[in-house]
């Protein structure tokens, strides 16, 4: 339960969060025709003629938007609807060339299903909750006006238009900024992981409209708002933020909530209205008689299923019980593709070249890349070349470190030679002098001398002052520089001491 | 060479390929019938220099030696429906004056394709709305037919008057003309041609101006059933641009055809029979299943119980569809745009589609803007798609009994221009026998049977089972050869 309150002057008031996202499918070509969806193209560069919506032309189908939309609806464990519809939704505007956005009302293609959101005490997160998503749809995204060309006319950017998006409809389970946070990076990553989306917010390419109502908990829903076209994590936390607030205050100074399409300012970080319920347009949705229904085949449906990637949290599972880890590294190196990409590479070529199990070596490897690798990195700011961070290079020094043949201060050193030159690990370890000491004979000897000069104190440890163990390793880690294997100055003293 | 007109898009074909005439021929002497008839206003763009073009190539090929095509030598005329690339496509209407389109719809591509030429693009009623070419924004198409002692101009039917017109009228063998809920089978029978809509998907609608996206069907428009068998064949076909397309080949429909109808059943619907219907639409359809019985065929009688809520369920989806489908005409991208001084974008949409369409076009634009509404949407469209599905399921019961229906096509013959100003619901009602067979996406066709006692002809309509146009073809072409009609207008243009 989140424990996420407004309090106002007449008590604790519980928010009640829903969110609609709008990601764009990864997808070479438009919904409905074969024009380009790169971004960033001049304008109405990318724009054919069913885009345009010329006299007479006809959409069709792209398969692959409609394949994208059911591996993600298999990603979120959703019911997938063998037979589904397009509807138009008919309005007016100029960066709608047809009058009407083809998109699906009454039988989307991907029914129920959901998400989980982990627990994250720092968030306010307490424990692991379940999201509810009702619904995804495909629907064309719309064009672009541009109010800044002419001194009295709008221009119209037709590229967008027609562009495949999801829409991806939560259920209103969400009770904090902090979950509802939780829920656009946790479906951003799932989008990624199945590559149905670029999850590139700042491009457009997921952005949300924030259904948001406040109550007192335990009562009934109260009127809700909706903020559109929200295109950042941070930004919808804000919204949710302000317009929770907001609400309260109107409700607790006798007011009403009115049911209304708000708009976000990024500037001042406020909402304010858009249009209310009674400008609200009437949509005339019906079945688009230019489209058959889709209906999707059994052989359609296996390949989608087969062709999904393990998903962020069976990886999770698998990093913590196979792998071992803990549950945060396992977290940390989920959450992105990138991240268990690099990951699951240096792993593989670690384990390889130690001849060791992956499970055996996955530990140190993700210690690795979680936190060793970054902060040498982060160190050498400008001056570490990102080419040189190979899976490779990583993976020998890793080798060397688990033969004990260089301590984890040698590792870290000659980490930053092979981001600033490029050098072979092995090479710089030889030439540089960082390799640790494993050699029993040396250290038998520095042992010797420190035990003959330290009598006092060997009778004490043996009168049982354990302590004085780390006094030893001191001493003979200091005489041999730092240089001695830690595991072999331990075996070795231990023998000594008895 | 005027005596080449009346020759059909067959008897032009096999001429043209056998050396009798030459293809230039066939397209001057057409061409010069279209430039003398502009009081018939058949056209509102005549292309003599593609007639010309199209033909000059075919006497090429032929001296070659090479293959012709189906319609090798053969102008057509081409309604205004159609986007024909770099000649204006309006729709016959004001909010599309001067557009000229940069692609070529399939099925007017398909017929250049097998051989046709184009001798210009045939004026219509207004976005394909209305039964008398009335709502034309170019002028209403007068009939050639004139009642017997009476000098009232008569309506040519609709929406494809344009092409009734020019091919009764001599001034096209054969044309192109589409159908929504009877717009080629009503105009062939007031004017005394045959027109065959082919069953729904068989003609890609790529490139065709849109009205009811689910019922629009394009279809040839000729003298006679073998000429309109060669020119289906020609225009149909699977097409990937249009979702709604038949993925199914194409029949050889004019080597198939064959007027022996042994063993063939054909249903007589008793809902057809219906009050107000002329005594001489009745007296053909008796003709007519003699005609068939004489063919060999056995006539049954029939219900099709759920025929009297055809129309109006047709009048909501059409409508409705309609209404989405005109959206674009906004004047944004092309076409006409009305922007009044200091006007927003709200305004110029007003503004703009006020100027542009037509009475008819907005009277359906705003029925279907209402029975889509929130709260109306129910009662309306929903119910309508279930009589839609009732009307389907009559058929699929008959074809139980029965392989063909026959029907009359309209209630009554040619009616004068003005004739129902001011009621237009009366003249929906002219659609009341070829709506049903649009509403269930079958093939149908109307044949020419006989002359009133007006003098002015009627038509047969042949239903057939989905994806059948042969046994429809064989059915009229068995009709055809026992009418003997071979009537033709006067000459007063």
């Amino acid at each position: 339960m989140s424990n996420y309150r407004i309090q106002g002057a007449t008590g604790e008031w519980e928010v009640v969060i829903g969110l609609e996202v709008h990601a764009q499918v990864t997808s070479n070509a438009k919904l409905f025709s074969g024009a380009s969806t790169e971004f960033g193209a001049e304008p109405n560069t990318q724009v054919s003629l069913i885009d345009a919506a010329m006299p007479g032309m006809l959409p069709v189908p792209n398969r692959e938007c409609i394949r994208q939309a059911v591996r993600t609806g298999m990603a979120i464990e959703a019911q997938i609807n063998a037979w589904s519809r397009f509807d138009r939704k008919n309005y007016f505007y100029a960066d709608l060339p047809q009058g009407y956005q083809i998109s699906q009302l009454y039988h989307p293609i991907v029914g129920e299903g959901q998400l989980l959101i982990e627990a994250d005490e720092k968030a306010g997160i307490p424990e692991d909750k379940i999201i509810g998503i009702e619904r995804i749809h495909v629907e064309q995204d719309a064009g672009k006006l541009m109010h800044d060309q002419h001194p009295t006319m709008s221009y119209v950017d037709l590229n967008r238009v027609g562009i495949a998006l999801m829409e991806i409809v939560s259920k209103p389970d969400m009770r904090s900024p902090a979950e509802a946070g939780a829920y656009v990076r946790k479906l951003r990553s799932i989008l990624r992981y199945v590559g149905s989306c670029d999850g590139n917010m700042e491009e457009g390419s997921m952005r949300a409209d924030v259904n948001v109502s406040v109550r007192k908990p335990g009562e009934e829903f109260g009127t809700r708002t909706e903020t559109k076209n929200v295109n950042s994590v941070r930004f919808v936390m804000q919204v949710i933020e302000y317009e929770a607030n907001r609400q309260v205050d109107v409700l607790e100074n006798g007011g009403t909530v009115d049911q209304e399409t708000r708009l976000f300012d990024v500037a001042s970080g406020t909402t304010r209205t858009m249009r209310s319920k009674e400008d609200a347009h009437d949509y005339r949705y019906f079945p688009d008689p230019d489209l058959l229904p889709v209906e999707l085949d059994d052989a359609f449906l296996s390949e989608c299923r087969e062709s999904l990637p393990e998903l962020p949290d069976a990886k999770r599972a698998r990093y913590e019980n196979e792998l071992g880890l803990t549950p945060y590294n396992a977290r940390e190196l989920t959450a992105e593709v990138e991240t268990f990409g690099r990951f699951e590479t240096l792993l593989s070529a670690t384990a390889t070249r130690i001849g060791k199990p992956e499970k055996q070596v996955a530990t140190q490897v993700a210690n690795w890349a979680l936190s060793v690798a970054p902060g040498v990195i982060k160190s050498l700011g400008d001056e570490a070349d990102p080419a040189h961070a190979s899976s490779g290079a990583q993976a020998s020094i890793l080798a060397m470190q688990d033969k004990g043949e260089i301590s984890g201060g040698q590792a870290k050193e000659i980490y930053e030679i092979v981001l600033k030159t490029g050098r072979d690990p092995e090479e710089i370890a030889d030439t540089e002098g960082l390799k640790q000491v494993s050699d029993t004979g040396a250290i038998e000897a520095a042992i010797d001398e420190i035990l003959a000069n330290n009598q006092d104190k060997v009778e004490q440890y043996k009168g049982g002052k354990d302590k004085l163990f780390g006094f030893f390793v001191g001493q003979t880690m200091k005489a041999m520089q730092g240089k001695a294997n830690p595991a072999v100055v331990n075996q070795l003293l231990k023998d000594k001491l008895g | 060479m005027s005596d080449l007109t009346n020759l059909g898009v067959k008897a032009i074909r096999d001429g043209v390929a056998a050396g009798d005439f030459t293809a230039r021929e066939v397209a001057e002497a057409f061409n010069a019938n279209v430039a003398a008839a502009k009081d018939l206003n058949a056209f509102i763009v005549a292309t003599p220099e593609k007639a010309l073009e199209a033909a000059d190539a075919i006497d090429a090929k032929r001296a070659k030696g090479e293959d012709l095509g189906t319609m090798g030598g053969v102008p057509i005329g081409m309604k205004d429906l159609f986007c024909t690339d770099g000649v204006q496509t309006t729709a016959a209407s004001h909010i599309l004056e001067g557009f000229v389109p940069q692609y070529e719809s399939t099925v007017s591509a398909n017929l250049w394709k097998a051989g046709a030429g184009m001798l210009g693009k045939l004026n219509m009623d207004q976005f394909a709305m209305g039964s008398s070419n009335e709502t034309s924004y170019f002028g209403n198409v007068l009939s050639p037919w004139k009642k017997d002692g009476s000098n009232a101009a008569l309506i040519p039917g609709g929406s494809s008057g344009g092409s009734s017109t020019a091919v009764a009228a001599r001034l096209a063998p054969a044309a192109t003309g589409t159908d929504t809920g009877g717009s080629i089978r009503q105009p062939a029978a007031v004017t005394g041609i045959t027109g065959i809509k082919p069953t729904y998907g068989r003609c890609s609608r790529w490139g065709v101006v849109a009205f009811a996206s689910s019922l629009d069907q394009a279809g040839p428009m000729a003298r006679d059933v073998t000429d309109c068998a060669i020119m289906l064949e020609a225009m149909a076909g699977f097409d990937p641009k249009d979702s709604t397309s038949l993925d199914m080949p194409v029949p050889e429909w004019e080597k198939g055809l064959n007027a022996d109808l042994t063993g063939k059943k054909v249903g007589i619907p008793r809902e057809y029979r219906m009050e107000g219907t002329d005594q001489a639409i009745l007296d053909s359809w008796e003709r007519g299943k003699e005609w068939l019985r004489d063919a060999g065929a056995e006539i049954v009688d029939i219900s099709l119980p759920h025929t009297k809520y055809a129309l109006p369920a047709y009048y909501i989806i059409a409508p409705a569809e309609a209404s989405s489908n005109l959206a674009r005409y906004d004047g944004v991208r092309y076409g006409l745009r009305d922007l009044p001084e200091g006007a927003g974008l709200q305004d110029m949409y007003a503004a703009t589609r006020a100027a542009g369409f037509g009475d008819e076009v907005k009277r359906r634009i705003l029925i279907g803007t209402y029975v889509l509404s929130a709260g109306f949407y129910d009662a309306y469209y929903t119910q309508a798609q279930k009589i839609r599905t009732l009307v389907a399921q009559d058929f699929e019961k008959a074809w139980g009994e029965c392989d063909l229906i026959l029907a009359p096509t309209t209630p009554n013959a040619a009616f004068p221009l003005g004739g129902f100003d001011g009621d237009p619901l009366a003249m929906y009602l002219n659609d009341v026998f070829a709506v049903p067979a649009s509403l269930a996406g079958l093939p149908a066709m109307s044949v020419p049977a006989m002359l009133n006692g007006d003098g002015l002809p009627l038509g047969l309509q042949i239903i057939g089972k989905a994806f059948d146009e042969q046994g429809v073809l064989n059915a009229g072409l068995a009709i055809e050869q026992r009418s003997g009609f071979d009537a033709k207008p006067e000459r007063w243009w």
